[in-house]
């Protein structure tokens, strides 16, 4: 019986620190998920409920379902203001070599561009711009900083 | 700095020819510096007034023999030895050393002068002694206006290094790079041109728009490079005497990763469109574009092989960034890089021999070395972040450039230039008046 009673506590404590350790990772997923940013923080808005910008994995310019779901709501804005020119500005985090860098965020801002454009937004409304490393939004040196730095922005152009 | 062509006379003194004991070994990581005694070049009193005034240098003697004792230190060759133990002055020394005085402080070696001015010019003789072998090794003179006393002093570097090391020198040299100041966030950065040791830093472009990866053209009388003017990159040339710049070619989107040919007839770059960029040449006189490349990666930062026959690039179409060879009609393509991790921008060594590399791997920056195949890769150091090795034009030292890590705040973000010689040894920090990044050497400027 006293067994009984010492295997329940301990498998009370178990749970309980499951729980609370459960608690603390979805704190730190929360901002960072296979490797792309999650957060708001750096997130601008173009519009009310319309992010400004999407985020990627380390040497990737694959959109996440995130993104695409920004894109779609950015896409809609632009059919709404069908005066209104962009362009989008591709960056790259620090980890990487410069010229790659440049082409990299051309890249991802291009992944941006070809779905905006599935959604019926004409490319003579879009034009292309990389910063490859050169404007970090965040200036630490750790994984979640670089992360927000991967990005794809849209800016108003007119 | 103005294009004045020094009249170097070769004066013969003594017979040159003497075999020598005194040889320097840069192949092999050196650990015994050759000792080597520099006097301070002796002048006469009307002389030193005279470049007194002109130049605003209390000893200009002194100046040049400075000039050249940082060089032979800086090369991790040479220990030039402290001047206070000297017992011979300059001008008796430069005319019959007492070869027991300087063998007494250890000398192997011994420089000395004697400066002049005559006719509004700087004359300068030099000699270079074996100590050892009581000989004299090499005299020369040369004469050019007073301004460029300091090339007088690194071409007599230069000789002294080839002399007793077989090999050409490289501090006759600039390097141009960008300087960098401000937040990381927002980076003022402008091209900066400045001497091998240093000296005569001067900046190029303003810092109203983000420049960046500097090429000498071969003759270093013109720059490429990347410039963000009016929020659009592409690819500039600067003519460094005028300093008026052109966009090179016309090209309806991103231009980046400029270099000259060999022959400084062409540019090759790279053009991004659409995800994807290409490497592309076009040739100044006739503006005929090539495109080089054809692919759906990236293909970026071109180099030339010294004899222009072929070209080392990176590109990511495995995957990742890898280092290809490709003959510069860009057929042929081969992938050189094997090894674990991400590998970049590659230079083609001006000895033909080997290609500088950055890699990536398991978090760290590396400079690297391999054949032109790829064999023998050769890691020469590791850091948090470093990147972009240019060679020296003898092909023994690598420049490239370091940022440090910032702490919690975000602060403490700089970057500065490095080098290193092929052997992996004397590592050491390239002084700048701010900070700098994408280095790169040019080559001679003495042909």
């Amino acid at each position: 019986m006293k067994l009984n009673k010492i295997l329940k506590n301990t498998f009370l404590v178990m749970v309980a620190c499951f729980v609370l350790s459960a608690c603390a990772t979805s704190k730190k997923t929360g901002q960072l998920q296979s490797d792309v940013y999650t957060g708001k923080d750096t997130v601008e808005y173009l519009a009310s409920g319309v992010p400004d910008r999407v985020f990627f994995a380390t040497n990737e310019s694959v959109l996440t379902t995130a993104s695409r779901e920004t894109l779609r709501k950015q896409a809609a804005w632009l059919r709404k203001n069908s005066k209104i020119t962009i362009v989008l500005e591709g960056h790259a985090d620090e980890r990487g070599t410069r010229e790659y860098n440049l082409a990299l965020g051309e890249r991802r801002a291009n992944s941006a561009k070809d779905y905006l454009m599935t959604y019926g937004i004409s490319s003579d409304r879009i034009s292309v711009l990389s910063y490859g490393k050169e404007r970090p939004v965040d200036s630490g040196s750790n994984p979640l900083s670089w992360s927000k730095n991967r990005r794809s922005v849209t800016v108003k152009a007119n | 700095m103005k294009k004045i062509i020094i009249a170097i006379f070769v004066v013969i003194f003594l017979p040159i020819k003497s075999y020598s004991l005194i040889e320097v070994d840069i192949t092999r990581g050196n650990l015994n510096p050759l000792p080597i005694a520099v006097s301070a070049m002796s002048i006469d009193e009307n002389s030193r007034e005279s470049f007194e005034k002109i130049l605003k240098k209390k000893n200009i003697g002194s100046e040049i023999s400075s000039v050249v004792e940082n060089n032979l230190k800086t090369s991790g060759l040479f220990n030039p030895l402290n001047k206070d133990a000297f017992l011979q002055a300059p001008d008796i020394a430069n005319v019959k050393p007492r070869f027991e005085d300087w063998n007494l402080i250890k000398a192997q070696a011994l420089i000395t002068g004697k400066v002049s001015f005559a006719d509004d010019k700087l004359r300068v003789e030099f000699r270079l002694w074996d100590v050892l072998a009581g000989k004299e090794m090499m005299a020369l003179a040369f004469t050019t206006v007073p301004n460029n006393w300091r090339r007088v002093g690194h071409i007599i570097s230069d000789k002294v290094y080839e002399r007793l090391t077989g090999e050409k020198g490289y501090f006759d040299t600039r390097i141009i790079y960008v300087a960098e100041d401000g937040p990381k966030t927002k980076r003022i950065k402008k091209l900066a041109i400045m001497d091998q040791d240093g000296a005569n830093n001067k900046f190029l472009t303003l810092g109203n728009e983000l420049v960046l990866t500097p090429r000498f053209n071969p003759t270093n009388q013109m720059v490429t490079y990347l410039s963000y003017f009016k929020n659009l990159p592409r690819v500039y040339l600067l003519d460094i005497e005028t300093g008026m710049q052109e966009v090179v070619g016309d090209f309806p989107g991103m231009t980046f990763a400029p270099r000259f040919s060999p022959n400084g007839k062409k540019i090759i770059m790279s053009f991004a469109k659409d995800g994807r960029s290409d490497i592309y040449t076009m040739d100044l006189e006739n503006r005929i574009v090539e495109k080089i490349t054809n692919h759906p990666s990236i293909d970026t930062s071109p180099s030339y092989s010294p004899d222009g026959k072929y070209i080392c690039f990176n590109s990511d179409r495995s995957g990742y960034q890898q280092i290809y060879t490709m003959k510069s009609d860009g057929s042929n393509i081969k992938r050189i890089s094997f090894g674990k991790g991400i590998y970049g921008t590659p230079v083609w060594s001006p000895r033909g021999d080997l290609i500088a590399f950055t890699k990536l791997h398991k978090g760290k920056f590396y400079i690297g070395v391999m054949r032109t195949d790829g064999s023998g890769e050769r890691l020469l150091t590791e850091n948090f972040y470093q990147e972009a090795p240019s060679w020296s034009p003898n092909g023994r030292v690598l420049i490239f450039y370091r940022e440090t890590k910032t702490d919690e705040k975000g602060d403490g973000f700089s970057a500065k230039l490095w080098s290193i010689d092929l052997t992996g040894y004397n590592e050491r920090m390239v002084k700048t008046p701010a900070d700098g990044s994408d280095p790169s050497w040019s080559s001679l400027l003495t042909n």
